[in-house]
């Protein structure tokens, strides 16, 4: 078997090597010279210099060990004793800490005292100009079955294009260049009604100016990222919307995608003025990288890195006061793809 | 070592090695220094101009008299606000809100922190060094509550709160700005600061109010049993249950992996040096 052979090769080259280091220096019946020495070799049958007992660094050892064994037995004597407490962590942290340091400067001590190192050294082959031609020649003259070159490195070059390509095209599944279905989809439609963080379903009195509110969709998956909404109030006079979008904000109340359009975090921010005059205007900010938008205009792009606004999301008020969605979002939601610009399905 | 014949030591023998001319500017400017100094420290540092005769329980009275001195330049006389920054006492350019309305809790939470008042109109409010003597800042909230009815101080009751729900309402409404364990962090436009060492009524008034760039959160959003609950919650983040230790000021994860990196460089370090001193 295969394998068989390769354990004899194997072997055979490891038992070789080492016969070939106990020859002597000296010209070798077939001409060539081993260069390894073994100058500091004893002489009286041993191979490795002997070296005096140190019994003070073995016992050190030992010790060492022993320490590192009280360590390890007291993590478990804390483990099992003390409640957890930071008191405790620290403790359990400070006997794994011991245990594995004292192991390993016992291994240092052992290293450095009582395990005999020796170095030896062997010369580089002097160069052979002889040798090196003679190899030279012998991979020119190898090459003679070659006799229609051109040919064979055409189909090589056609080759490794062909299989260079073959491996780049697993790029193609890492983005949604045919497939953008996933991305389009929402969980909006018109009348969907808005819920807050418990499901209870939110009614336009509730919503007051001066603050925020997180809205999801009734009924939405919970990791459905189109479904996350954050809510604000403004004064109708105040809002700057878009052209075609004056009805989307009933009584002042705006919705916008709560995923930051830059890299995908929820916006988690709202700074509103306590004295217009002097304070800046109403803004959503995403805390990642802030990004910060204007719910006045759409949720415009005032700062940051953003590239684009925030989906807004057409609202209505139903006969019993509920919020409810009016349609789908302006634009797709999460963070720009070049099929981002166009309105979702 | 040079040696001079100066009985001076030191700080005054490097001068003997400088140009006549620029001694004697040394000599000049060190001297004026010294001389504004002197003005600077002997100068009023209280910017708070206050009757003669304080009597000695606030009143309605008192608190006219500190807010015609104090507070009419950016709040107008009859505390109806200034629209526009107009020129007030002395060189300040005053402008603010209306006070009418804004009831006792607006007066009390701004005054005992300090933000008010506000020594320049475009800078942001934050926690001062309080001016105001306590008895001053009652009868000042005393005449803001006269000007319209408003909130009274709320009155929570931190320990009747539930802290998990106080973690739980504090992560969604609150801790976008001042983060997860009230640290405080930014927001475009202004500095969010942290909640140690605020008192639990203070943490109330501002839910409450909404202070500066701050949302304002009314029982509806919020109800009085949910803010027992923040305010145990943010009373609690002044002794976080740091489990593991060293809590690296609570800051959250680049801190803690600073701190990893570097304790995993001098650990290399340190084997690189045992390994050294073993192969020598």
């Amino acid at each position: 078997m295969k394998l068989r052979q390769w354990l004899i090769a194997l072997s055979a080259l490891a038992y070789a090597r080492r016969r070939r280091r106990r020859e002597q220096p000296g010209p070798q019946p077939d001409g060539s010279h081993h260069r390894a020495r073994l100058s500091r070799s004893p002489g009286d049958g041993r191979l490795v210099p002997p070296v005096p007992a140190d019994r003070r660094a073995e016992h050190l050892v030992a010790v060492l060990l022993v320490v590192a064994a009280l360590f390890a037995a007291g993590f478990v004597v804390v483990y099992a004793e003390l409640e957890p407490s930071t008191l405790t962590n620290q403790l359990l942290g400070v006997c794994i800490a011991g245990s594995l340091a004292c192991v390993a400067a016992a291994l240092a001590v052992l290293a450095r005292r009582l395990v005999v190192t020796e170095e030896l050294e062997e010369d580089y082959p002097e160069p052979d100009p002889q040798a090196q031609d003679e190899v030279a020649e012998l991979v020119r003259e190898g090459a003679g079955g070659i006799t229609r070159r051109r040919l064979l490195v055409g189909a090589a070059a056609t080759a490794g294009g062909a299989l260079g390509l073959a491996g780049l095209t697993p790029l193609l599944s890492l983005g949604p260049l045919w497939d953008t279905t996933p991305l389009q989809a929402t969980p909006w439609h018109r009348g969907r009604r808005l819920v807050d963080t418990g499901g209870a379903p939110l009614r336009a009195a509730d919503i007051e100016e001066e603050t925020f509110y997180a809205a999801f969709a009734e009924g939405a998956e919970p990791d459905e990222i189109a479904s996350l909404l954050v809510l604000v109030r403004m004064s109708p006079s105040a809002l700057r919307l878009p052209p075609g979008r004056a009805d989307w904000a009933p009584e002042g109340i705006l919705a916008y995608s709560r995923i930051c359009t830059h890299a995908g975090c929820a916006i988690e921010l709202y700074r509103k003025p306590r004295f217009p005059a002097l304070e800046p205007k109403p803004a959503l900010v995403c805390p990642c990288h802030y990004s910060t938008f204007d719910p006045a205009t759409g949720a415009t792009v005032i700062f940051g890195p953003a590239g684009r606004p925030l989906p807004q999301l057409p609202l209505l008020i139903d006969a019993s006061g509920y919020l409810a969605a009016a349609g789908n979002f302006s634009e797709r939601v999460g963070p720009g793809w070049w099929g981002v610009r166009e309105e979702p399905s | 070592m040079r040696r001079t014949g100066s009985a001076v030591g030191w700080p005054v023998r490097w001068t003997e090695r400088l140009q006549p001319g620029w001694r004697r500017a040394l000599a000049v400017s060190a001297l004026v220094l010294a001389g504004s100094a002197t003005v600077a420290g002997a100068a009023s540092q209280n910017g708070i101009v206050r009757p003669g005769h304080e009597p000695a329980r606030p009143s309605v009275a008192l608190g006219r008299e500190l807010y015609d001195a104090n507070c009419a330049s950016c709040h107008g006389i009859g505390g109806e606000g200034v629209g526009r920054p107009r020129p007030g006492a002395g060189d300040l350019a005053g402008a603010g809100p209306s006070l009418e309305g804004v009831g006792a809790m607006a007066a009390d939470f701004y005054l005992r922190t300090g933000f008010m008042p506000l020594a320049n109109i475009h800078a942001e409010p934050s926690a001062q060094r309080v001016l105001f003597t306590p008895k001053e800042v009652r009868a000042l909230t005393e005449l803001v509550a006269s000007l319209g009815p408003g909130p009274g101080v709320p009155h929570p009751e931190g320990r009747a709160g539930n802290l998990a729900e106080g973690f739980r309402l504090f992560t969604e409404d609150c801790a976008g700005c001042h983060q997860s364990l009230a640290r405080g962090g930014f927001v475009t436009g202004a500095r969010v600061p942290p909640l140690q060492g605020v008192p639990a009524t203070e943490i109330a008034e501002a839910v409450r109010i909404g202070p500066y760039l701050m949302p304002r959160f009314s029982a509806r959003q919020i109800s009085a049993a949910q803010l027992d609950s923040i305010v145990r919650y943010v009373l609690w983040t002044n002794h976080p249950n740091n489990a593991g230790g060293w809590s690296i000021g609570n800051l959250g994860p680049i801190p803690e992996g600073l701190v990893a990196w570097l304790a995993a460089v001098v650990l290399a370090v340190t084997c690189l040096a045992v390994s050294r001193r073993l192969r020598a």
